[in-house]
């Protein structure tokens, strides 16, 4: 079959590799009708997640059809129409008893790897380093997927991939994102980062009851989709002004009740004499800058606000404002999405017509072109949002 | 230093020595191509600098410092890899700022430094610990401990391991285990350079939902005993396994040919095999990836096949 395979840093090439086959009796093959690219995949192109190694196949979002079951599978059947959660869980550990599915205590191979890095291991993930499993991803014609009777979500026929496709990851990451915030009406959300998770937690924050959502990023497309598609209240580009002046201004002075990090290990470092930087860095006084929006989240927050990360960190951070978080009564959530249990809730919204998560995709394009599509993706080329891909 | 204590640190070397070795050769190359492998620039020279400098320094202090010193050096050596790439961003960003990239060059020259010995210091360490050798000089007992919280009533956990026909589905060196009907039970495993070694063993102590006590008996070519215990979890959460494990290989070639073979890292092996204890349990089966085809199995990451689907 043919499938993107990650070669090296910034390197990916689209290639043919064997077939998957049935490995575990709790197996299905899918073979896949459309599969993106997420924010995430970008931290693997540009080389900061580490035990990624030459020929692992990359996507863990991907929908597609059941074409082969493992002997104790009884609750898929050939044929069926399903989105794959990007987490891979076992459905039987005291983890996934407990919803987490994206901490599930068996189904990474390569614990070991992660407990070194992360003290305690977490869940397989599709196409994400040997670390979290080794698994081989979904930017390809055809995927295994383990325990394919607790992670497969059938939908029905007569609603578009496009529809659908993103229950795999970014709608349920940007809807936990808001979920963790603990709403109640009369809140004022900030989001940094306004790709595609961001706009998901934009929108769900909205669903949630937030009053004022503020979108916070520098692509003007990117702050545009925000408020058209998303339905921020408010947005801020940061090359423009000062982040935490236009904050406290949006909100007298109390700072934004959540503020959601969806920007990740790798956000921007504005190295101009920009105002927001110079202050936001005498704030917080940064070194390398690499959790700049994580830093920036903190100090905008109110006293007793929430800080929600779905933004993905790979390993250690510096100069994190600890003082300001524990003086001022903080709490911090986080995770990777615990998509399965947001699967049924998000398709109700989406088959009732509040929701239509299609709104982020900018690009689709050809397996084939997927080297094109993380380049452009990468470099936020062509007002670039989302990619999908069809095999 | 007691035979205790050596083993201890042996162990703890070892243990270090599979799962380190493994973040670093996974994780690493590409750290390492960054840094080799790239351009010759003042970038890559000055690192080279840094390599040959920062190399004296940590590999004598690195070896000496504290209990467990691999792991810092390790969680370092994961720490400076993100640090570079980072850095490698920031470079690449600030285009012709002249100023900005002098810094930020000097800092990853500075990190790309640091890394290169945090990984000499750590394979240093590991290389050093597998050397320091149990073998060749008589008899000394191998140790392995390790546990695990099973979400599954303790009747159930403690039935399936009291069936000792089980143990080989989840332990790897483990091909059988017979009852050969009078209270003793044949165990068969795989040895070293292909060989297989056979012993009985009966179960010594036992006392239902609570422990399982065993112990190999007479010409065993390794003489073995476990002991298993049971305790129901917290909460509801199931039941908390406890395994001690002892091998005391004998004198000679075999001898430390079996040492070598169980004594690699033991903690690590019956962390594997409870892991996999666990997956059996809770999901019916030894969870399996294209990395990792053969399931927990933490000498793997040595040698991780690339996520994709093996040929036909
Ligand atoms: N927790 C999860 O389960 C989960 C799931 C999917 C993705 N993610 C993570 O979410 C993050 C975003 O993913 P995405 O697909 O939207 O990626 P993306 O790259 O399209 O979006 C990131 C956005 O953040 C903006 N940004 C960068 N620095 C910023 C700063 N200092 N302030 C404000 N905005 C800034 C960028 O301009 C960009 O628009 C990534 O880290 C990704 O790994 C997490
Ligand atoms: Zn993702
Ligand atoms: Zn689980």
């Amino acid at each position: 079959m043919r499938a993107t395979v990650w070669m090296d840093k910034t390197h990916v090439e689209v290639q043919d590799v064997p077939d998957p086959q049935i490995l575990n009796a709790r197996d299905a093959i899918v073979k896949i009708s459309s599969t993106a690219i997420c924010g995430s995949d970008l931290h693997l192109y540009n080389g900061f997640i580490p035990t990624m190694r030459k020929g692992d196949i990359l996507g863990h979002e991907f929908m597609g059809e059941v074409v082969e079951i493992g002997s104790a599978v009884t609750t898929l059947k050939v044929g069926d129409r399903v989105v794959v959660p990007f987490p891979i869980a076992c459905g039987g550990c005291g983890a996934c008893e407990r919803g987490l599915t994206s901490v599930c205590e068996n189904s990474n191979p390569n614990a070991t790897m992660a407990e070194k890095v992360m003290g305690h291991a977490t869940a397989g993930i599709f196409g994400y380093s040997h670390m979290l499993g080794g698994f081989p991803g979904g930017q390809a014609e055809y995927a295994r997927v383990p325990f394919a009777d607790v992670g497969p979500f059938k939908v029905a026929d007569d609603i578009p991939d496009e529809q659908v496709l993103f229950l795999s990851d970014i709608l349920p990451t940007g809807y936990m994102g808001a979920e963790m915030c603990d709403l109640t009406p009369g809140d004022v959300v900030a989001v940094w980062g306004a790709g595609p998770v961001g706009q998901f937690a934009i929108a769900s924050a909205r669903l949630l009851g937030a009053d004022r959502v503020i979108a916070i990023d520098r692509f003007p497309y990117r702050l545009r989709m925000a408020r058209d598609g998303a339905g921020a209240t408010d947005v801020i580009n940061y090359e423009d002004v000062p982040v935490l002046e236009a904050l406290d201004d949006l909100t007298a002075g109390r700072g934004p009740d959540a503020c959601i990090d969806a920007a990740g290990l790798e956000s921007h470092i504005d190295v101009g004499p920009l105002q927001a930087y110079d202050r936001a860095k005498q704030l917080v006084m940064a070194e390398t800058d690499r959790p700049h929006a994580l830093r920036e989240a903190i100090m905008a927050c109110a006293n007793g606000g929430v800080v929600s990360v779905i933004g993905v960190y790979g390993g250690f951070v510096d100069k994190f404002p600890m003082g300001a978080f524990m003086n001022r009564s903080l709490r911090m959530r986080s995770g990777q999405c615990h998509v399965h249990r947001y699967m049924e809730p998000l398709m109700e919204r989406i088959r009732s017509g509040e929701l239509d998560p299609s709104f982020v995709i900018t690009h689709r394009m050809s397996l084939e072109d997927a080297p094109r599509g993380y380049q452009m993706f990468r470099d936020k080329e062509d007002n670039c949002e989302k990619v999908v891909l069809s095999p | 230093m007691g035979n205790d204590d050596r083993t201890r640190r042996l162990v703890n070397g070892l243990g270090l020595f599979s799962l380190g070795l493994g973040v670093a050769q996974l994780a690493a190359p590409g750290a390492m191509n960054r840094l080799i492998g790239a351009k010759d620039d003042t970038r890559t020279r000055a690192v080279q600098r840094w390599l040959g400098g920062a190399r004296e320094v940590v590999a004598g202090t690195g070896i000496e410092s504290g209990r467990s010193p691999a792991v810092w050096l390790w969680t370092r050596v994961a720490g400076d890899i993100v640090d570079l790439g980072m850095l490698g961003t920031v470079l690449g960003r600030s285009g012709r700022r002249a100023k900005t990239r002098g810094r930020t060059a000097v800092a990853t020259a500075a990190v790309a430094g640091v890394t290169a010995a945090d990984l000499l210091a750590a394979l240093r360490l590991s290389r050093d610990d597998t050397d320091a050798g149990y073998l060749g000089n008589g008899r000394r007992g191998i140790e392995a401990k390790g546990a695990v919280t099973v979400n599954r009533p303790v009747g159930e956990v403690f039935a399936y391991w009291r069936d000792l026909e089980n143990l080989p589905r989840f332990m790897t060196h483990v091909q059988s285990v017979r009852h050969r009907g009078d209270g003793r039970w044949r165990w068969r495993a795989n040895g070293p350079a292909g060989m297989d070694v056979e012993w009985d063993a009966d179960i010594t102590e036992e006392r239902t939902d609570e422990f399982i006590a065993w112990q190999s008996v007479g010409e065993a070519s390794v003489a073995n005993s476990g002991r298993v215990e049971f305790r129901p979890a917290p909460r509801g959460r199931g039941t908390e396994v406890r395994v001690r494990l002892t091998y005391d290989p004998p004198v000679g070639k075999l001898g430390a040919a079996v040492a070598k073979l169980f004594g690699a890292a033991p903690d690590q092996q019956v962390r594997d095999e409870l892991r996999r204890f666990k997956q059996v349990l809770e999901t019916g089966e030894v969870v399996r990836s294209e990395g990792t085809p053969e399931g927990a199995k933490s000498r793997r990451t040595v040698a991780q096949r690339p996520a994709q689907p093996a040929p036909a």
